[in-house]
């Protein structure tokens, strides 16, 4: 990038700027015209001159031009007016002035915005072009946030200042010298007063303001730096609470804060000395004027009209005057940010780039891939691995073992190009794979290690982020569609950035082994149940609450599953696994207040605390005596909760299982019974009365197994629940939905209405293996995909930690796994999985590389060295130095490094 | 539906269980409480060898057997009785389950979950000790059995 904003600019609007150039001369002459009309109508029409006699006329708007060679053309003769008449068409023509001049300024203004704009973006997307094309080393000095703010907020006025760049001292240097030459025209002395007034405030103004200079670049650096702590601060959070170090971070911050007021305190101060200083002398002018000028016209030197237009000239001298004053203040204000910018931008070994140049066709990556030579150092030089040279021939399964910083991991990393060489090189088929393009070596190596990045987004967009290189099928548009996109591809080439359609499909189908989004799903599948996440993505996705109204098929599926279900369940011999809701029977896994209600709240009337309070359901509860029932069986309960856990200290974990109260609430409980004493309903006050009911609307017999629960009762919760329903008032409906097992329950999640009922707690493990059995009927109905799809729509957050740890590092290994490369590279990709599931998985993934007869070579980084004898080919690592190689049996036989490790 | 086990029956049975056998019924029944009532058919997997450890087991009624991985296949190792506890070295050691324990017979069992357990342990003594006292006895035998195999080993013939 070039050194001097000026020149950056230049280079890339030179024909805008001349243009507006132009726009801005031919601006000047309604600008001057006007500038002598109120002279001529306070002189002429006014005041009389050449009107002596009330019926004397002048000559109108007569155009002549006197042409050397030529002599004199005349194109238009004028017209004869009187007084009054040339009064109105001066007038008017003052009028027709103002509207060119206004114009102009339309136009001229809304042409320096766009320019600027289109700068802006260019500006915008080339240092993100750099950021994209650092050499790895660069990030590790950088912090995100800094960069971002730099990239959003400290560009921002270099594209405001664009469009003045070249037109403003033009335009306002044109202006004040139109002005000052025309008090020079209508009096020199008062000319020569403006002048030196203009030089004066033209000196000193921009050397007071140097100051503001300084300050400026200041409040820009510590702005930046108070963005970067900020984004520190949301990234470590955890180790700030974990350290109990946030006042620390809060005395930083207000420190921060501090010196940026004080720096922002100054910049006031001094702008608005400037600013008084500035205008002072800028009001200093007219006294002279008025002063001197008056003094003049009273002694007849000249004459009032005069006067008058040199004031009303000079009306327009302080204005461009003072904004080409503000011009050279942002000029080197801009320029200054802009140095800023280019600097932190800058970097000695940035990638070419051609190298990154877009491509949809894919050339195979060569082979072999080796390393010549190779020497890695980190940051402070320090040798990582030494003079390693290893060559690995396509097919291979070579896995690569030692202890901690042995130097395999960063072998790796360098295959990745995530490490640039120190000495050596890392070649494909002979070739330095940095010098190769990025579609060759990106797609044809696929590398995963343990820091998994995920993009803010949904888990079926990050699964598929590797796949997308380029727009491989153009995206058709019609109508105003095509209108908006040839406007974005026309507005993306006069700002230099690509065209590329982001709405078009990216997704490399072939590379995942299908042909379109609509076989894609079969091998996706394949790749998740490899690593062992599609029974994540199923439970995500049977969590979830769908509208129904959106998944029309899926809903009736799901309702249809729930006979399905039952009769799998019975074949199974697992029918008491899960008690369904039936319309006329108890159901004894769920609470007795969901039994009452049989369905769930959807508007406010009846949901929480207010269905207590609802007169429609009080009354249906209390006609049918069933409150004073419900109020002794809370009563049992709460004897029972406050003797099980009155002696227990209040962080006790066994408080987790007592679901109908908190420990909070037991204090309450107990002087509520000792008041009551058993004296019942009657003797108990309304909160009371409330308080202790709730206790039994949450009761489950089989889990608190109190023995309350008995057949009459359980048969006139049901008979109430009849009444509840058959006598509901018009305007309560729309308040609850009632569980009907034909249709699907919007408020509910896919699994409850899969189930459509409660798992029992008898059954060990009842959840998983319901999970299980409905896993595998969903694939037998054919909704597996429709449902998982609903998983994948789960939005990861930000830097996917919404996901588990494993999650993220089973996602990151089945992000890779979709793309089909020649070299896959994995960088101990599982550390957080135990070892069971890390030795099934390295097995899975080694026969899903393998099928369809693929034949890829798999370089693999084992933290689990017991698992190296799956491999062709062992390395094994020992202080950066490559210590022995060979198959594992025979390395076996050996008693070198090898035995050692995989024996501890 | 009316057949599940209220927690009073619990406690009768618990107090059946030699671990706690020392403990009064008030805590037996808060003990109960806090546990959840597991029921498994024949061959059924309490756990797997190799899974994070989440929770002990007292076995209430049933048989299991406890099976190890080895390269040749799982061996069993011991037998899971009724009124005994296992799967509490998990918990204690804070590893993963070192053996597999899958029913002979359906089984009737209290899952105790780890945070349970261990407070538990540090509330009531006399359970502690009475942990202690399974483990040492499975020590006891565990080092007899491997005295036995060495000197089988150093003396292969006499086999």
């Amino acid at each position: 990038m070039e050194k001097r904003l000026s020149r950056y600019i230049w280079k890339h609007t030179r024909a805008q700027q001349l243009w507006i150039l132009l726009v801005v001369a031919v601006s000047m002459i309604p600008y001057f015209l006007s500038f002598d009309l109120p002279k001529q109508i306070v002189n002429g029409p006014i005041q009389g001159d050449g009107f002596d006699r009330p019926d004397a006329t002048q000559t109108f708007m007569n155009i002549n031009f006197d042409l050397p060679y030529i002599g004199n053309v005349e194109l238009f003769s004028g017209l004869e007016l009187t007084r009054m008449q040339m009064l109105f068409g001066l007038s008017l023509v003052f009028l027709v002035l103002v509207i060119i001049n206004g114009l102009f300024k339309f136009y001229i203004n809304t042409y320096k915005g766009r320019l600027g704009e289109r700068l802006l973006r260019r500006i915008r997307f080339e240092l993100v072009d750099r950021i994209l094309r650092f050499p790895p080393t660069q990030f590790k000095r950088m912090k995100g946030a800094e960069v971002s703010s730099m990239v959003k907020d400290e560009v921002e006025p270099l594209g405001g200042f664009t469009g003045d760049a070249f037109v403003s001292p033009a335009l306002l240097g044109g202006q004040a010298l139109t002005a000052l030459f025309f008090i020079f025209m209508q009096n020199v002395w008062l000319g020569l007063i403006a002048g030196v007034m203009v030089g004066v405030q033209a000196v000193i103004i921009p050397r007071m303001r140097r100051r503001l200079l300084v300050l400026g670049r200041e409040r820009q650096i510590t702005a930046r730096e108070l963005a970067g702590r900020v984004s520190e601060i949301v990234d470590g959070i955890g180790t700030i609470h974990a350290y109990d170090t946030s006042n620390f971070e809060r005395a930083d911050i207000a420190a921060r804060l501090g010196r940026i007021f004080k720096i922002r305190y100054d910049l006031y101060q001094w702008k608005f000395l400037v600013k008084f200083i500035n205008n002072f002398l800028a009001q200093l002018t007219p006294f002279l004027f008025y002063c001197i000028g008056g003094y003049l016209a009273l002694q007849g030197q000249l004459d009032i009209g005069q006067l008058i237009a040199v004031i009303s000239a000079y009306k327009d001298l302080p204005g461009p005057l003072k904004d080409l004053i503000d011009w050279d203040q942002t000029r080197q204000d801009v320029q200054v940010k802009y140095v800023q910018v280019v600097e932190q931008f800058s970097a000695e070994q940035i990638i070419d780039s051609k190298i990154q140049a877009l491509s949809s066709d894919t050339a195979p990556m060569p082979a072999p891939l080796a390393a010549v030579n190779l020497t890695l150092a980190d940051d402070s030089g320090a040798r990582l691995i030494e003079r390693v040279s290893v060559q690995i021939k396509h097919g291979e399964t070579v896995a690569i073992i030692g202890g901690a910083g042995a130097g395999g991991d960063v072998l790796a990393e360098a295959f990745a190009r995530l490490i640039w060489p120190e000495s050596g090189k890392v070649t494909a088929g002979g070739e330095d794979i940095l010098d190769l393009p990025e579609s060759v070596v990106g797609r044809g190596l696929t590398y995963v290690s343990s820091d998994a990045y995920f993009f803010y987004g949904t888990l079926g967009e990050n699964l598929l982020y590797g796949l997308k290189h380029a727009p491989l099928s153009e995206r058709s548009y019609s109508g105003a569609d095509a209108t908006q996109r040839k406007w974005d591809v026309n507005e993306a080439r006069l700002a230099g950035n690509p065209d590329y359609d982001t709405k078009a499909d990216w997704i490399d189908y072939r590379a995942a082994s299908a042909t379109g989004a609509d076989d894609i799903f079969p091998s996706l599948l394949e790749v998740l149940d490899t690593v062992q996440l599609s029974k994540d993505i199923l439970d995500l996705a049977l969590r979830t609450v769908i509208d129904p109204a959106d998944h029309p098929e899926l809903a009736a599926g799901i309702v249809e599953m729930r006979h399905a279900l039952r009769d799998e369940l019975e074949e199974a011999g697992l029918s008491g696994l899960v008690v369904p809701f039936e319309p006329g029977a108890y159901n004894i896994e769920a609470t007795v207040g969901e039994n009452l209600l049989f369905g769930t709240a959807v508007g406010p009337a009846l949901a929480g605390k207010a269905l207590g309070k609802n007169a429609y359901f009080r009354s249906v509860v209390g006609q049918s005596g069933l409150d004073r029932v419900l109020f002794d069986m809370g009563y049992s309960i709460a004897e029972n909760a406050v003797e099980l856990f009155a002696d227990l200290p209040p962080d006790h974990p066994f408080f987790q299982q007592l679901t109908f109260m908190s420990a909070d609430d037991l204090p309450y409980y107990q002087a509520t019974l000792q008041k009551l004493k058993g004296r019942g309903y009657d003797a108990a006050s309304e909160d009371e009365r409330s308080s202790i009911i709730r206790l039994s609307a949450l009761y489950v017999e089989p889990r608190h197994r109190f023995g309350l629960l008995t057949r009459e009762l359980m048969e006139k919760i049901v008979d109430v629940r009849h009444q509840f329903y058959d006598g509901m008032p018009e305007e309560l409906k729309g308040a609850i939905e009632r569980y009907d097992p034909e249709r699907y329950v919007a408020s509910a999640s896919l699994m409850d209405n899969v189930l459509f009922g409660r798992i029992s707690q008898k059954h060990a493990d009842g959840s998983k293996r319901i999970r299980s059995i409905v896993s595998s009927l969903l694939n037998t109905l054919g909704l597996l995909e429709q449902v998982l799809r609903i998983g994948g729509d789960f939005n990861v957050g930000a830097g996917g930690k919404r996901l588990t740890a494993v999650q993220r590092q089973k996602l990151n290994l089945a992000r890779a796994l979709v793309r089909g490369s020649e070299y896959y590279v994995f960088n101990r990709p599982l550390p957080g999985l135990d070892h069971r599931l890390q030795d099934e998985i390295v097995r899975d993934v080694m026969k899903l590389l393998r099928r369809n007869g693929r034949e890829p070579a798999l370089i693999w980084v084992l933290s689990n060295t017991g698992l190296s004898h799956l491999f062709d080919r062992v390395l094994v690592f020992d202080r950066g130095q490559l210590v022995e190689d060979g198959t594992p049996d025979t390395l076996a036989e050996k008693s070198g490094v090898f035995k050692e490790l995989v024996s501890s | 539906m009316g057949t599940h086990m209220l927690l009073k029956d619990e406690v009768q049975m618990l107090r059946r269980v030699p671990l706690f056998a020392g403990v009064e019924p008030g805590k037996l029944k808060l003990l109960a409480f806090t546990s959840d009532r597991v029921s498994y058919d024949v061959g059924e997997a309490l756990f797997q060898q190799g899974d994070a450890g989440d929770a002990a087991y007292v076995v209430l009624d049933g048989k299991a057997d406890i099976l190890v991985d080895t390269s040749s296949g799982p061996i069993k190792v011991a037998e899971v009785e009724k009124n005994s506890i296992v799967g509490e070295i998990a918990i204690l050691c804070d590893v993963s389950r070192t053996a597999t324990v899958k029913t002979t017979t359906s089984l009737e069992a209290l899952r105790i979950r780890k945070d349970h357990f261990l407070k538990l342990l540090t509330d009531f003594p006399e359970i502690t000790i009475e942990i202690m006292r399974v483990l040492a006895d499975r020590l006891s035998h565990t080092t007899s059995e491997l005295s036995e195999a060495r000197s089988r080993a150093r003396n292969p013939d006499q086999d």
